[in-house]
């Protein structure tokens, strides 16, 4: 068997004998595209071995292979020494294998319990379900790890970090030694990630295995016993973490540094082009999902919402480009009252939006690529005249787009769903930079993309802020949102909640704010800098009230101490 | 295939509606040779009867019919609507017209036209009850379209009565509306020699609809708007449609053009509303539209296959064939026909997948819908 | 038909392990809402003086025009809890009816209801391949059925059928009679009690000696299939997995659930049901097949599956509502015109109701069509007949229309699903 590592040797890890997982040789095509080339992978039982690579290297289909989910072309899996085939998903639960998706397998409409014991159900005679059992195991392995499930809770009441904790505790009840935890952190803030790696080592002490995807390399540096890097489908290298740096392993993944968000110059100029006042949307119960939210964005300015998912911002920003309605509240957009405007209008007027789920909001994936260039853009020139469609115009406007963004992709008549997550972010951008609008409302400009396009999307974004763009931006990316924003806003049910200043903030103290643990009630404990200062300081209008009753530990006396305690 | 004429592209169009057809006639053979008729003889006498010019006249006419109503289905089915009312539409929308063109005496030319309107309105009318439906309470336009197929017959056959709208037809025991003046009747056009019968002269009408189709769809912004809505409702909503207004429009566009299905036939042979007015026509349209892919030609071809069945087929019983052997292709055509597409559509998809893959060089990260490449 | 319906953020119907407290409050919930129904159709029949009503007889109509359309009905709950619509129901009960007629004749009738499940079953499978295997769009898939189904009977019958005693192209020859079951003892007691007409307790003797005597066995299956149905899909590992193919196949998957052969075995069920249906229709309510007998039940039996939101108690109530209206067209008289006042205080309740709930909109429409419904009871004599037949099509429109909104169809009803399509 030829040598994977290529730099350091597979060193051995305190207490790790036996070999838990090992994978030989995978190779994985799908139609067009290689995804993972003679992969090989040793990870040892009872430590944390970390799968990094960027977007899009592989990593994910390498472990869809290791779960059963996917068929490797080539290559064995070994499990505890044992060569296996693992052809479903219930051949890898068998042989111990659980895997916490990345995005999340529940069953929004059923409780937690229904949840974990589906496919494992306990059953009384007749195949009748055993709940009492059920719930009385749950609770004993929630209790053991300090999940803090309840099984009787429906999952669509639960919020993200709750999710995440049913997920791993499927996979506990279902007697998995070894663990695969897909990007656990990328929807988590910094205090949930803290509590997320007890966990885990609380798990690896009593002699689980866990695999760990990421492409976070702090993250990674600080939870991992060994690290095995992969760069466009193959093995680059396995490394102990105390022998490597952040850098160098970012040298590993991508082949250069990584690019860094960071803006130097402000451009702000004092020409409002956004102003909103007193936003309120609700839902279609009538509960106020935003809550009286004042904003304003200059030209030139980039202004970043932070906010663990769910507390309001899809909808603010739906409300803004006129996808959901206000109740409350007035809009202006440069001067124009837009309260009330229909997405349309609003677009015409020079809003381009860069929306969170571009599979469903930003592309038509069916359609081709110069068609999806009229979309979101419909009535406006090069894309038609008058009522109709000006063919000529769409096709040499949308040659332009991929000449100027960068866009991999053969021809404009190939379907959007043929090209990649990178590339689809980078059209739809250019897109919605071309009719060189007032306001860009961007959600998750840069996820799921590889660090190429990132980077691109990065500079795209600076460079029209310095053109007097305004631009509105939410992100899950801490180190993405602190870099590239002027002023960044807490946004936390429904409310912006606290200022930060993006030259000072770090991101645990942003997520101290996020999770509303960050906020006390005495504005005279000491803090312990300007910045958490501003973070303690709610907004004049809310005054401490909702984020005080988030506040999980009313103990802690600072941000960071209630950091540490979760 | 809407922008470049590849042919590679149209022949693998045309390779599903040819299997399925060879599929579905496999199984008729099949079926025919179990009950212990011929196949071979059977296939004979409806091609030797399609060849004679009166009922190629008559396949014409038909498929005149068919087309419309495959057209008012298309409409629909372009941003995901499904319009089954099509039937209810039509029926109710040929009664109105008839009774208005009976009873009113306005010069030929203008009732013609106002028959026309008239039907078109009442077939938007019904549809659109349930395109609201749809917007503002959420109801699926198939529950409701199927609900509004009822009611059109528990109405048609309140109004169809002696003293409502219907009057006693001369030397039968058919019941109808009063027939439609003369002058009001549109003449035929004598389309294939020897037939001794002429097409319908608003064979004019389907073939404008179906080039009026053909424009709004591909050419303009409210076309562009109703299949961005198809493809996507999320992303429609994005783009700035309001999707709401789109969903009642469709609906309405749909059902004026269900409106006219009864026309050829009113206008053009039985020049009233009668007890034995076709009727079933939309759930006929609905088979057409997803055999010709919601294309304006590919519904045209489709038109005239069915017709070809149907017409064809009228000689079987003759033969002792029982001719709902012709039903049985139908069918077996719809569902291995859509199949089929799938089955196209997926291939395609890897394919193309392949071919972006083999363009800019392997990487290694998939695309991002794994839905074609997990095949 | 996915999109739209749905809102997905009221909190779904209480989950069955929050406990027994839940299923006890809708039992009394139930019970009250029985009760108010039968007094209600008490004070009505006093008003009007149609003492069809609640006369036994037609009751025991309704319960038998009830049960092809529940079986229909039951049959969509199979299918769309497990993610599949079912539109071809209509054409599965139509093999079932012609199963029935063609094993009935030839075999006796209980060979009949065996072929009529396996014809509806045969239907279900096609439909499962079709949708499950090839992923076509549902409801094309169901429109081919119901299309090809027809077609099949049409041309079955003329090959078989014709020429036979009794039978013809369109008829079956008949089938002999099942045979008829009553709670033994009860008949004359509660029918001298009826024939008093006394205000509330003649009419509960009605309704009981409709429900209790002369029942078909097919009937009496329907009624036990819902319990079953209720137990399978709701307390055995069957029926969890199944509902999580139609509310998160990818999740499901994710557990080593085999989808695609739940999906299957849940639509085969499903056309199995609706060819119960077909059964009823053949077997029970007559007793031979013939064409055009199903009439649009298949669809109706969708409809109430879908204001029955996807479960089974209100399914059943659904289908009852729909027989009752059935049963009292069939046995003319005055009583649908009765059935207006019915209607008109039912609906003017529910709009009060809305309006207490503040939901102004959908309280001032309904009670506004409420008093319309009054006053043309009070101005008119009778309903047209030709009219009557669509007065279950209209109420299916209007109860969609005031309650679409609380509706909840599994998140993943109606949308394709292929094998390793999770992330």
């Amino acid at each position: 068997m030829p040598a994977a590592v290529t730099e350091a040797g597979p060193a051995p890890v305190s207490g790790g004998g036996q070999i838990a997982v090992q994978l030989q040789g995978i190779t994985k095509r799908f139609p067009g595209v290689v995804a993972n080339r003679d992969v090989n992978i040793t990870v040892r039982r009872g430590s944390v071995h970390a799968i990094v690579g960027e977007n899009g290297a592989g990593k994910s289909t390498l472990m869809k292979i290791l779960y059963g989910m996917q068929r490797p072309d080539e290559g064995t899996i070994s499990i505890d020494g044992r060569p296996l085939t693992l052809a479903t998903p219930s051949d890898a639960i068998d042989a111990g294998i659980g895997m916490v998706h990345q995005h999340f397998m529940l069953a929004d409409n059923f409780t937690v319990l229904e949840n974990v014991v589906l496919g494992s159900e306990p059953t009384k005679t007749g195949g009748r379900i055993d709940f009492d059992t059920a719930r009385e195991r749950i609770r004993s392995i929630s209790d053991s790890y300090g999940l803090d499930v309840r099984p009787d809770a429906l999952v669509a009441d639960l919020g993200v970090g709750d999710r995440q904790r049913v997920e791993i505790l499927k996979v506990l009840y279902r007697g998995a030694r070894i663990l695969i935890l897909d990007e656990p952190t990328a929807v988590l803030v910094p205090q949930e990630v803290r509590r997320l790696f007890g966990a885990i080592k609380e798990l690896t002490g009593e002699g689980f295995t866990v695999i760990f995807i990421s492409h976070h390399l702090d993250e990674v540096l600080e939870i991992a016993d060994e690290i095995t890097v992969i760069r466009r489908g193959e093995t680059v290298a396995t490394v102990l973490p105390r022998d490597v740096t952040a850098s160098q392993l970012a040298e590993l993944m991508v082949g250069s540094e990584l690019p860094s968000p960071e803006t130097r110059e402000s451009t702000v100029t004092d020409r409002v082009v956004l102003e909103g006042r007193g936003l309120t949307v609700v839902d279609a119960d009538g509960r106020e999902v935003v809550k009286d939210v004042d904003l304003t964005i200059h030209a030139g300015e980039v202004l970043g919402i932070a906010g663990v998912e769910g507390n309001g911002q899809t909808q603010l920003v739906e409300a803004i480009v006129g996808m959901l309605p206000l109740v409350g509240g007035r809009l202006e957009l440069d001067g124009t009252d837009i309260t009330g405007w229909g997405t349309r209008k609003c677009r015409e007027l020079g809003v381009g939006f860069i929306p969170e789920d571009r599979g469903r909001h930003g592309l038509l994936l069916e359609a081709p690529l110069w068609e999806n260039r009229i979309l979101g853009h419909q009535t406006e020139k090069p894309n038609s005249r008058g009522v109709w469609i000006d063919r000529r115009g769409a096709r040499s406007s949308t040659d332009q787009i991929v000449d100027e963004y960068d866009v991999r992709t053969p021809g404009i008549d190939v379907t959007a769903n043929s090209l990649s997550g990178g590339n689809q972010q980078k059209f739809i951008v250019g897109r919605e930079m071309s009719g060189s609008p007032k306001l860009l409302v961007a959600a998750h400009p840069t996820r799921g993309v590889d660090v190429g396009a990132q980077a691109a999307i990065w500079e795209h974004i600076r460079r029209a802020r310095r053109d007097g763009l305004a631009v509105l931006l939410i992100s899950a990316d801490l180190d993405e949102l602190i870099g590239l924003s002027d002023t960044i806003k807490v946004m936390l049910r429904g409310r912006l909640v606290a200022d930060a200043d993006p030259a000072t903030v770090t991101p645990e103290q942003l997520g101290s704010a996020m999770t509303g643990a960050g906020s006390v009630d005495e504005p005279a404990a000491p803090a312990p800098d300007p910045v958490a200062q501003r973070l303690a300081t709610p907004d004049a209008d809310a005054p401490g009230a909702a984020a005080a009753d988030v506040v999980q530990e009313p103990s802690q006396p600072g941000p960071n101490a209630s950091g540490e305690s979760l | 295939m809407k922008s470049r004429l590849d042919p590679g592209r149209i022949g693998l169009a045309l390779v599903a509606p040819v299997l399925a057809l060879v599929f579905a006639v496999a199984i008729a053979v099949v079926v025919l040779v179990i009950s212990g008729y011929s196949p071979l003889d059977t296939i004979k006498q409806m091609v030797d009867y399609a060849s004679q010019p009166r009922t190629q006249a008559l396949i014409v006419n038909t498929a005149t019919y068919y087309y419309l109503s495959a057209v008012a289905v298309a409409i629909g089915f372009k941003m995901n609507l499904f319009n089954i009312g099509v039937d209810g539409q039509y029926r109710l929308a040929a009664l109105a017209a008839a009774a208005i063109g009976g009873n009113v005496a306005l010069p030929g030319p203008i009732n013609i036209v106002l028959m026309i309107l008239v039907a078109m309105a009442v077939g938007a009318m019904w549809s659109g009850i349930a395109g609201l439906l749809r917007a503002w309470r959420g109801v699926s336009e198939v529950i409701s379209t199927i609900m509004l197929n009822a009611i059109s017959t528990a109405i048609i056959a309140y109004l169809l009565r002696p003293g409502r709208l219907a009057v006693q037809t001369q030397g039968s025991n058919n019941i109808g509306t009063k027939p439609i003046p003369k002058s009001s009747q549109v003449p035929g056009i004598p389309l294939i020699p020897d037939a001794g019968m002429k097409v319908f002269g608003l064979i004019i009408v389907a073939i404008g609809v179906g080039v009026g189709y053909s424009v709004l769809l591909n050419r303009t912004v409210f076309g562009f708007d109703l299949r961005a809505t198809g493809w996507s409702q999320t992303a429609a909503v994005a783009s700035g449609v309001d999707v709401k207004k789109m969903l009642v429009v469709a609906m309405l566009l749909s059902g004026a053009v269900a409106g006219l299905v009864g026309m050829p036939q009113l206008l053009g042979q039985s020049y009233s509303y009668s007890l034995d007015f076709p009727t079933g026509l939309g759930f006929t349209g609905i088979a057409i539209a997803l055999l010709g892919r919601n294309h304006p030609v590919g519904i045209a071809f489709g038109a005239l296959l069915w017709a070809f069945l149907d017409q064809s087929s009228q000689i079987l019983d003759l033969e002792g064939v029982p001719k709902e052997i012709v039903t049985i292709i139908q069918g077996a055509t719809v569902l291995s026909v859509v199949i089929a597409y799938e089955l196209v559509r997926r291939y395609r998809l890897v394919q193309e997948q392949r071919n972006v893959g083999k363009a800019l060089g392997e990487t290694s990260e998939p695309p991002v819908v794994s839905s074609g490449a997990t095949a | 038909m996915s999109a739209i319906t749905s809102t997905d953020t009221s909190p779904a119907p209480a989950g069955r392990s929050e406990g027994k407290r839940a299923s006890r409050t809708s039992l009394r919930f139930i019970a009250l809402a029985v009760l108010g129904l039968i007094v209600l159709l008490s004070v009505v029949r006093q008003v009007s003086g149609a003492t069809d009503l609640t006369a036994a007889g037609a009751i025991s109509a309704a319960l038998a025009l009830a049960v092809p359309i529940a079986m229909a009905g039951l049959g969509g709950l199979w299918s769309e809890r497990a993610g599949v619509v079912n539109i071809g129901l209509e054409g599965m009960m139509i093999l079932g009816t012609w199963g029935a007629g063609w094993a009935g004749y030839q075999w006796g009738p209980w060979a009949g209801l065996v072929a009529a499940i396996i014809f509806g079953a045969i239907g279900g499978l096609l439909h499962a391949i079709a949708t499950v295997i090839f992923t076509v769009d549902h409801i094309v898939s169901g429109v081919a059925i119901n299309i090809l189904a027809l077609g099949a009977t049409q041309y079955l019958s003329k090959a078989l059928f014709e020429g036979k005693p009794g039978g013809s192209t369109k008829q079956s020859p008949p089938v002999h009679d099942m045979g008829r079951f009553s709670v033994p003892g009860i008949g004359d007691p509660l029918g001298s009690l009826e024939r008093h007409h006394w205000f509330l307790v003649s009419d509960v003797a009605g309704i009981l000696r409709g429900l209790l005597t002369n029942l078909s066995w097919i009937t009496i299956l329907a009624i036990l299939l819902f319990p079953l149905t209720y137990w399978v899909l709701w307390r055995t590992a069957f029926g969890l997995r199944l509902r999580s193919c139609g509310e998160s196949p990818v999740a499901a998957e994710s557990l080593g659930i085999n989808v695609y052969r739940t999906k299957i075995v849940a639509v085969v069920v499903s056309g199995g049901l609706a060819g119960i249906g077909g059964a009823a229709l053949a077997l029970a309510a007559s007793n031979f097949y013939q064409e055009g007998q199903t009439g649009g039940r298949g669809y109706i039996g969708l409809a109430a599956m879908i204001f029955g939101n996807w479960r089974p108690g209100l399914l059943a109530a659904g289908s009852g509502l729909f027989g009752f209206s059935d049963a009292l067209q069939l046995r003319g008289g005055g009583s649908v015109h009765a059935l207006l006042l019915l209607v008109a205080i039912v609906v003017v309740l529910v709009g009060l109701w809305q309006l207490y709930r503040r939901r102004v909109a959908q309280g001032i429409i309904a009670v506004a069509s409420g008093v319309i419904v009054l006053v043309y009871y009070l101005v008119s004599d009778e309903v047209p007949a030709e009219l009557t037949g669509a007065v279950p099509y209209v109420t299916t429109l209007l109860v969609l229309a005031l309650a679409s909104q609380r509706l909840r169809m599994p998140a993943a009803d109606g949308l394709a699903y292929r094998r390793g399509q999770g992330s």
